[in-house]
């Protein structure tokens, strides 16, 4: 049984359908890629699990069904959420952002904050600073680092290369494996930048206009002729 | 001199009074966007309740914390009731739901316990202090004390309470807040609830002054605004001290220059609100709103 | 608007007037007198709603244009004893000037602002009064002619039924259309070449022009005027007759300005604070249920009554 399953999910913004039942599944430690073009759904897939878009069809975490659920009760359900644009709380310090991710989880906060900074040691020096201030990579890391205080289950992270340099990009791909790898966390990754999400990713979907278009292990995908040309260049 | 001393502080008295009115009006605006043009009414309906807990025998710091607390929760109340559901909605709508609460509470207020003017009890005596030639009263330094200490409590449980983390949090950034968990719903009604307190907090400060009825806050809300504007609508800090200054800066210009004096110093509110709005609209510790095309 | 509509509306308002010019005959002194304050409250939200419903700037203290105005005519009737109908347009010419002067600031501030600034204007306002008393007769007031009931009834509904029509053709104008491509979105109205500043000042002083003429009625048919004539609750008052009769809609004034006047006199029998409990009620609810007030009422029904015939034909 896979940790996430989506059968035949819709969603809607208003009176505009922006998925039209869509079907598909993350494994538990596996990480699955969602590519598409702008518009293709992959944002308002992540927005379906996490309760912020009107939705309807089987959603399925861990087996327990997340249909009714407010997006608190989908956190604390074990999912972090890294939307695009990062999100971080810019008058917040490092800190207090850090804290914040861990609003669902009781107990002693400074070995958890201490654990996540062992990923981040840029954020270690900054920890009383606005978030704000940081650059765009160390924001991102930060809302990575957020996310991570929460001990999720599943990491669903939106667009996480988006605005950053190439060697940021990669320092945070690499970070992501050494969170599959070793604390076998699962993720749902949205990303435009198709070449570094297939290397990542174990599974991937492509999406186009709400459907999804084709679907297998990320190798076949991208030796596929139509993903190489539409996505990945050549 | 003696009497620049005297004024001065007597000036931090109502200062503080117009500071935790002001907290809560900023409080309200950061989290749900709303000027709550009824603090004041609200305010007063919490004084009536704290007057009629006295009058019923429960002596005042007792029912001081009766009052808070039903205050709180009335506050509460009302933002799940009435401001949850306009929340979305234009500027125009919210504003109008707070006038319709302002009437309606003042009229309600009215109701229950008619219109006539009561005496409400003080905590402090009216004594004065003799400091060198100057004398401060007692009450005006007790104002001062319950003022700051209820900012203080409120600044500890914003900067050093999860609660506190998560009401910042829903304020300023309410769907990220959602992702981690954050109930912001319910926060937002916290921070109603904790204005509400606050009010009456500023209510129960003035009445022993200006003596008790339905009509008591609505000089004190203009003071409330003038100050918020002032330090700037969205700073918390702005509001404690645009209130402790306009207290001062109202209370030494009524005495140095009659014109001022008494009623006049509504319109010495209006000019501070008018000129801050005019020259620098984020007040003095906001930031500038950036309008977004 | 379409020749159908206009047509309708034309004839609508013909009818109305009918309706207005014999009723006199049929009730009694007292309620002419009483529907006669409906005309002015009328009058004042045919203003309210130039500046709010079609220009979208809220303003609480539309109170205090009426106490301009109010205060004007007093002056000039008692001090200088000018005739009281003559005094009527040169109240609105002070209030709209007062409006205009109001509005150029006032283009920095914007919506809750706005409405803080007025709602403060309107609150310092009666102090204000008192100080300059030897204009304004101080907290004593100032003591005016008395008339019929009746005349002032026909006074007062010929300036509503005028004001009404003022209303129209001001919105029906570019002038029109300008505010409510601002109300809408400002940032798309300057794109196309409506400029703010003129178009808002122009609403604050239309407006307040209204507001002035009202009050200046209010003025000669109460034949007094002191500074507890025009206190805060009326300019929130106004914003509840604004809401219930419509925002955006010229007539849907009568609706609020029935509710100003009547509701107070048929509440007072359940108790004496009744009607503002009842009031406030009404307001929240009205907000929270119907946004659109009673004029959105109507579209509704009239949008359902297309629908219904659509469906039959």
């Amino acid at each position: 049984m896979a940790l996430l399953e989506l059968q035949d999910v819709e969603a809607r913004y208003g009176p505009i359908r922006a998925l039209h039942g869509i079907s598909i599944a993350v494994g538990e430690g596996e990480v699955v890629a969602l590519l598409g073009a702008n518009g293709a759904g992959k944002t308002t897939t992540l927005r379906a699990v996490s309760g912020t878009v009107r939705r309807s069809g089987r959603i399925l975490f861990a087996g327990r069904s997340l249909e009714r659920r407010s997006p608190e009760a989908v956190a604390r359900a074990g999912i972090a959420h890294v939307p695009e644009g990062r999100g971080t709380f810019a008058e917040l310090t490092v800190r207090e952002n850090l804290r914040l991710g861990a609003w669902t989880r009781r107990g002693r906060l400074r070995a958890e904050q201490e654990r996540v900074l062992r990923y981040f040691p840029a954020l270690a020096e900054r920890v009383g600073q606005p978030a704000g201030t940081l650059s765009g990579g160390e924001q991102q890391m930060l809302a990575l680092g957020r996310a991570l205080m929460a001990r999720p289950r599943l990491l669903m992270l939106d667009e996480p290369s988006l605005g950053l340099a190439p060697l940021v990009v990669s320092g945070i791909f690499a970070i992501l494996r050494r969170l599959n790898e070793e604390e076998g966390v699962s993720v749902l990754l949205v990303e435009q930048n198709a070449t570094l999400a297939l290397e990542a990713a174990s599974t991937a979907y492509v999406l186009e206009v709400g459907r999804v278009a084709l679907a297998g292990p990320a190798d076949e995908l991208r030796a596929h002729e139509s993903v190489r040309r539409s996505y990945l260049g050549y | 001199m003696a009497n620049f001393w005297q004024q001065v502080v007597s000036g931090l008295a109502t200062g503080g009074i117009y500071a935790s009115l002001a907290l809560a009006l900023v409080i309200v605006y950061r989290s749900t966007g709303v000027i709550n043009f009824a603090q004041g009414e609200m305010a007063t309906f919490a004084t009536f309740l704290a007057w009629t807990f006295v009058d019923h025998g429960i002596s005042f710091w007792p029912a001081f914390a009766l009052t808070l607390a039903a205050a709180f929760a009335g506050g509460v109340a009302l933002e799940r009731v009435v401001i949850r559901p306009v929340q979305g909605r234009s500027v125009l709508t919210a504003v109008i739901v707070t006038i319709g609460l302002l009437i309606l509470i003042n009229g309600a207020t009215q109701w229950i316990w008619g219109g006539a003017v009561r005496k409400f009890p003080s905590p402090f005596s009216t004594r004065p202090i003799h400091v060198g030639s100057a004398a401060f009263s007692i009450q005006d330094i007790g104002i001062v004390g319950v003022s700051v200490a209820a900012v203080a409590l409120l600044t500890v449980l914003f900067r050093f309470t999860k609660v506190g983390l998560g009401l910042r949090a829903a304020a300023v950034n309410p769907d990220e807040s959602r992702l981690v968990g954050v109930p912001v719903g319910w926060m937002l009604a916290l921070g109603w609830g904790l204005a509400s307190a606050l009010g009456a907090v500023s209510g129960m400060m003035v009445a022993p002054i200006v003596f008790l009825d339905p009509n008591m806050m609505q000089g004190v809300l203009l003071y409330a605004f003038a100050a918020a504007v002032l330090g700037g609508l969205s700073s918390p800090v702005g509001a404690v001290v645009g209130g402790l200054s306009l207290g001062v800066f109202l209370n030494l210009l009524g005495t140095y220059w009659s014109t001022f004096s008494g009623d006049m110093r509504l319109v010495g509110g209006l000019a501070v609100i008018l000129v801050v709005l005019l020259v620098r609209p984020a007040g003095l510790f906001g930031r500038p709103a950036v309008r977004r095309v | 608007m379409s020749r159908v509509g206009l047509a309708l509306r034309a004839a609508a308002f013909v009818a109305a007037a009918v309706v207005v010019a014999l009723a006199p005959r049929f009730i009694s002194s007292y309620h002419a007198l009483e529907w006669s304050q409906v005309a002015i409250y009328f009058v004042a939200l045919i203003g309210l709603n130039v500046l709010t419903g079609y220009s979208g700037q809220v303003s609480l203290g539309h109170g205090a244009f009426m106490a301009i105005g109010g205060y004007t005519s007093a002056i000039l009737i008692a001090h200088h004893h000018v005739h009281d109908v003559w005094t009527i347009p040169l109240a609105g010419l002070v209030a709209g000037g007062v409006g205009l002067a109001f509005g150029l600031p006032a283009l920095r501030l914007t919506g809750l602002y706005l409405a803080l600034a007025t709602f403060a204007v309107a609150v310092a306002f009666p102090p204000l009064v008192r100080k300059f008393d030897h204009f304004t007769g101080g907290n004593q007031g100032l003591i005016l002619n008395l008339h019929t009931n009746d005349w002032l009834y026909y006074l007062s509904w010929s300036i509503a039924g005028g004001a009404l029509l003022v209303g129209w053709l001001v919105l029906a104008t570019p002038i029109g259309r300008s505010f409510r491509a601002l109300r809408d979105s400002e940032v798309a109205a300057v794109s196309f070449g409506v400029s703010p500043a003129l178009y808002k000042t122009l609403a604050f002083g239309i407006s307040s022009f209204f507001a002035g003429v009202a009050g200046s009625l209010f003025a000669i048919s109460s034949a007094y005027v002191n500074p507890e004539t025009f206190p805060i609750t009326l300019s929130l008052f106004l914003v509840v007759g604004l809401a219930v009769g419509g925002l955006g809609s010229l007539p849907g004034g009568v609706v609020g300005a029935i509710l100003i006047q009547f509701l107070p006199t048929y509440a007072q029998h359940v108790s004496k604070q009744a009607p503002q409990v009842i009031e406030g009620a009404i307001l929240v609810g009205v907000m929270l249920l119907l946004p659109g007030g009673a004029a959105g009422l109507l579209r509704i029904a009239a949008n359902r009554s297309v629908v219904h015939s659509s469906q039959q034909s």
